[in-house]
């Protein structure tokens, strides 16, 4: 691999990790469309992709463990589903890879599903200028002031046995646990993305869990499946070091960045271009698809164009919002009060 | 790289891992060590203070 190319696999390391750091969320689901529209097969996007998301869950589940969000007996529960849920997801993947299928499918899901997680979010973002709807993602959030979703107080109360006590003094059926596992494994293991952004709200909005111990919980059991399933694809020799480790480079740095931006910027002033984001990867990733189908370059040039120039817009929004409030803070200081 | 082309199989595997792994616990302390030095000093340039 040319030192070019190292420097671009560090770049974008340092946009997705400031992407990350900020919302909490979008690592993998971001850099497997990416690396399918340069070119890598769908086992090796999707096998960097699984060991980028375990190595930053790493990193973001030692500073959650400090603030007593991990709730590790719920979490032990989910890996057990998550894991049945992943092997499954890997064999569908290369059950398609050997009909030929794999990278065709794998492109059109993410078309579907990044296209319509952007939608939703620039929706909700349109909608809720007062901050409203949503997940509240601050994991600061005071544990007792969650309000449990009426879904997961319906689901809370099947009491199909054996039931299961959780941080937080509520109970909940084994099986619904095992459930969440293992569709969000499932998930993990088709599309190598860590499964958060399905996760996490599946845990506040089906399991009642609140949201801070939910963020917590979901990155420990995303350190389990992005482990095991970077495990399960190093094994096929699908893991790319020479792409991974210069990833990590940058997104360790990138996700400092965007964690200390979110006391300085209003998540919900930013939310809007996450969402295009999201849907500029997904027209990118047709683009990608449709060029390839029909032998037009053209669009594969388009479509790097797209994932690369909406990360680039996003975090440097991200950066240049947190910049601007940090020389608004020195404005009052500037202006002699008396 | 790093000596473990010629390993195979369930090793190879755990060897990636394990480099991702160390990789991750070093990044985490080489700039959590970084930031506790400069982020004052770049906050104040920043500020233009």
């Amino acid at each position: 691999m040319s030192l070019a190319m190292v420097a671009m696999f560090v770049g974008f390391g340092l946009l997705i990790g400031t992407l990350f750091g900020f919302f909490g969320m979008g690592g993998s689901f971001l850099l497997t469309p990416a690396l399918l529209v340069m070119g890598y097969g769908s086992d090796q996007a999707v096998g960097a992709g699984l060991a980028f998301v375990f190595a930053t869950a790493v990193i973001a589940t030692m500073k959650h463990r400090d603030l007593g969000q991990v709730d590790y007996k719920l979490g032990v529960l989910m890996i057990a589903g998550t894991t049945v849920g992943l092997e499954i997801g890997k064999e569908i993947l290369n059950h398609l890879q050997h009909m030929g299928l794999g990278d065709t499918v794998l492109g059109i899901v993410y078309v579907f599903l990044l296209g319509g997680i952007g939608l939703f979010v620039s929706r909700n973002a349109l909608k809720d200028d007062d901050g409203g709807g949503g997940i509240d993602h601050d994991a600061d959030q005071d544990v007792e002031d969650a309000e449990i979703p009426d879904i997961a107080q319906t689901i809370q109360s099947y009491e199909v046995p054996p039931m299961v006590s959780l941080k937080g003094g509520y109970t909940i059926s084994l099986w619904m646990i095992l459930a969440v596992g293992f569709a969000t494994g499932l998930l993990s293991g088709f599309l190598g993305v860590g499964g958060g952004f399905i996760r996490m709200p599946a845990l506040f909005y089906l399991l009642g869990v609140p949201v801070p111990i939910a963020v917590g919980t979901d990155l420990f059991e995303i350190v389990f499946s992005g482990g095991i399933g970077s495990f399960l694809y190093a094994m096929e020799g699908s893991i790319k070091l020479g792409v991974v480790v210069p990833l990590l480079a940058g997104s360790a740095l990138g996700a400092r960045i965007g964690s200390a931006s979110t006391s300085l910027v209003d998540e919900e002033d930013i939310k809007i271009y996450f969402g295009l984001m999201l849907v500029g990867g997904s027209i990118s990733v047709a683009a990608q698809q449709l060029g390839k189908a029909y032998g037009i370059e053209i669009l594969n040039t388009v479509s790097i164009v797209l994932i690369f120039g909406a990360a680039i817009l996003v975090a440097g929004a991200v950066v240049v919002s947190a910049i601007a409030a940090l020389r608004e803070e020195v404005q009052p200081q500037a202006t002699p009060a008396d | 790289m790093l000596g473990i082309e010629n390993l195979t199989g369930p090793t190879k595997a755990a060897a990636q891992i394990g480099i991702v792994l160390l990789e991750a616990i070093i990044l985490y302390v080489v700039y959590g060590g970084l930031s506790a030095l400069f982020s004052d000093w770049i906050t104040d340039s920043i500020r233009g203070e």
